[in-house]
């Protein structure tokens, strides 16, 4: 079985699936992918999917998990470069992938990520200013 | 009607990954349109994971057809596992007994031009499904 490489770049995991998976590679990827966001505390997964040609319920299904799987361990996933006939198809067959963010390719991914992270400060940074103004005459 | 036809045994993952590469290539060679290529390889791939899973494996076979105004591909998906008892609850979406999604079936039979369902509880399942070049 072929296995699909996780590469870290700064605080982001960055997959690009290369290779027609299989169904247990699929599932590997999804147990690789948890492993790696515990060990290096990244905050981020892009999963690029431009090299597939097709997009099956399974592979939804195991994309929208590792979704899942990620936001739990603290990591938001996007999934970049789906190509058009892919996101059809997806939709026909019924998968319309409720709870995966996506973007149009990695660079955009990688935006998204530094932007939901900094709102995500943002509102940590009011949180703690409140009681401050508060006890500051 | 058909010229050529070539089967693939399914009895792994890996058998599931060479009847998509299969239709694929077939597709490129009737030309249909890369949308409707992806439509076919996709249900291929929903339907012969249910031979896999649900039919403990079978054999697909991929022809190409033609009528008189067009060609297209004929793909066959064969098993002799269990059978569908009820099709109609089959057929509909969200409805699974294997914890997956419940859109294999019934998605595939929207990405297909002809669907054709034959199953008898106990005697297998055998579903053929058309597409059509435009």
């Amino acid at each position: 079985m072929e296995r699909v490489p996780v590469l870290k770049i700064g605080d982001i995991l960055l997959v690009s699936i290369q290779i027609d998976m299989e169904d247990q590679t699929a599932l590997q990827l999804q147990e690789d992918l948890a492993e790696r966001i515990v060990v290096t505390g990244c905050h981020g997964v892009i999963i690029d999917i431009s090299a597939l040609d097709i997009v099956d319920s399974f592979v939804g299904r195991t994309l929208a998990t590792i979704a899942s799987v990620s936001r739990v361990l603290d990591a938001e996933t996007v999934v970049v470069g789906m190509r058009p006939a892919v996101a059809i198809t997806l939709v026909e067959l019924g998968l319309s992938l409720p709870g995966i963010r996506t973007a149009l390719n990695v660079e955009l991914g990688i935006e998204m990520l530094a932007r939901s992270r900094e709102d995500e400060y943002a509102d940590d940074d009011e949180d703690e200013a409140d009681p401050a103004t508060v006890t500051t005459p | 009607m058909n010229d050529e036809s070539q089967r693939i045994p399914v009895s792994t993952d890996q058998d599931v990954v060479r009847v998509r590469q299969l239709v694929r290539t077939v597709a490129v060679a009737v030309k249909l349109s890369l949308v409707d290529q992806t439509k076919l390889v996709t249900a291929a791939s929903e339907l012969a994971r249910n031979t896999l899973v649900y039919g403990m494996g079978g054999m697909v076979e991929v022809s190409r057809v033609h009528n008189d105004r067009r060609g297209g591909i004929r793909i066959v998906f064969a098993d002799q596992g269990p059978g569908i008892v009820d099709l109609d609850l089959a057929l509909t979406d969200g409805y699974t007994t294997g914890g997956g999604l419940g859109l294999g079936l019934s998605g595939a039979r929207r990405l297909v031009d002809e669907f054709e369902i034959e199953t008898e509880p106990g005697k297998g399942t055998t579903v053929t499904v058309v597409k059509w070049c435009r």
